[in-house]
């Protein structure tokens, strides 16, 4: 019952409905890549290469106001810190496939691809799905959609009227997936310390606050469990 | 305006050191056995970055400084996680929500 390719359909089939909030991603990047002077090109071969759109705006505001070269890449570097435990999280699932599909599933890791995949290889009957088929079919999903609302963005502009708020549909996506991950109590309460630590760190540089708050919530959710496990 | 003789510098440097950052565990989990430990922390990833990336971009709106976003973007955030846990629906939520945050506006 492995057929990669049904695996790779039910993947992308899962990730498919985060297309909604990744389209306007897209196309937010790809209109501000070109407004502060990067041609067409320039905007849709950016977001090929790095592939993750928080620290590519980032990145490309800091370029327009004149940030040195070593700050604009440690920024966007500390923002996509948060790939290391998506990376730590999703290894054992990889263990023992070769390299180069290593090389292609680690490119490939997003937010999206990470927690859809992390949330079906978790399930009560998650040991039948064929893992690398599964999160492959997830993520290009995730790449198309991405790279192709940029290049549109890129070449048309500002699409999409502001006063639509679209933006908004990127932190209802992140919504809709920590839902599923919060199954218990511990997961529950790593989640609203890892929340209400975001918003208190915020003010802290270089998206640090999000990495203290993931880092608290983690200690919560372990701390909380060994508690319940012990008595 | 950006300085297009950095673009390339900029690109690859970012694009090569995020690439380090995914494949990092990846790479070595064939190497190094996690401890029970290490396993038990890593399950509270999801739901810890996940809130951590959603609950400021609800609240906050940084434009140069940080101000608060507005009620109804919070009680669109309360509505789609409502919805998010009755139907465990990804499509439901989100749409729910903007639904609810036009709706709001449009009575505020």
């Amino acid at each position: 019952m492995s057929n990669p390719v049904s695996h790779c359909l039910a993947g992308a089939k899962a990730a498919s409905p985060l297309l909604v909030g990744v389209i306007p991603f897209g196309l937010i990047c790809g209109a501000i890549c070109v407004s502060v002077g990067m041609p067409e090109w320039g905007a849709s071969a950016m977001s090929v290469i790095v592939f993750a759109g928080a620290s590519q705006l980032v990145a490309v505001q800091l370029m327009a106001e004149h940030a040195s070269l070593a700050v604009v890449i440690l920024t966007a570097l500390v923002i996509n810190a948060r790939h290391f435990m998506y990376s730590a999280s999703i290894a054992p699932h990889f263990e023992g496939i070769s390299p180069l599909r290593k090389v292609f599933y680690s490119y490939l890791l997003t937010d999206q691809a990470y927690a859809i995949s992390f949330a079906r290889f978790n399930e009560a009957d998650g040991g039948v799905v064929n893992k690398g088929s599964y999160y492959v079919g997830a993520a290009l999903t995730m790449w198309g959609g991405f790279n192709l609302s940029t290049l549109i963005g890129a070449y048309t502009g500002a699409v999409i009227p502001p006063e639509w708020d679209l933006d908004f549909a990127i932190p209802l996506t992140f919504a809709a997936l920590v839902i599923p991950a919060v199954k218990d109590r511990p997961a529950l309460l790593a989640a609203v310390v890892a929340g209400v630590i975001s918003v208190a760190a915020s003010p802290l540089p270089f998206n640090l606050g999000l990495m203290t708050a993931a880092v608290a919530g983690i200690a919560t959710g372990y701390i909380s469990e060994r508690r319940l496990s012990n008595g | 305006m950006v300085d297009m003789m950095k673009y390339w510098p900029m690109v690859l440097g970012i694009g090569i050191g995020t690439f380090i950052i995914r494949y990092s565990f990846i790479l070595i989990i064939d190497r190094v056995t996690l401890s029970d430990e290490v396993r038990r922390m890593l399950r509270f990833i999801p739901a810890s970055v996940l809130s951590a990336l959603m609950v400021p971009a609800v609240l906050l709106h940084k434009n140069g400084v940080t101000t608060f976003a507005g009620w109804e973007r919070v009680l669109a955030a309360l509505v789609a996680i409502g919805v998010a846990w009755k139907t465990r629906n990804i499509m439901a939520t989100i749409a729910s929500g903007m639904v609810a945050l036009w709706g709001f506006q449009a009575l505020m």
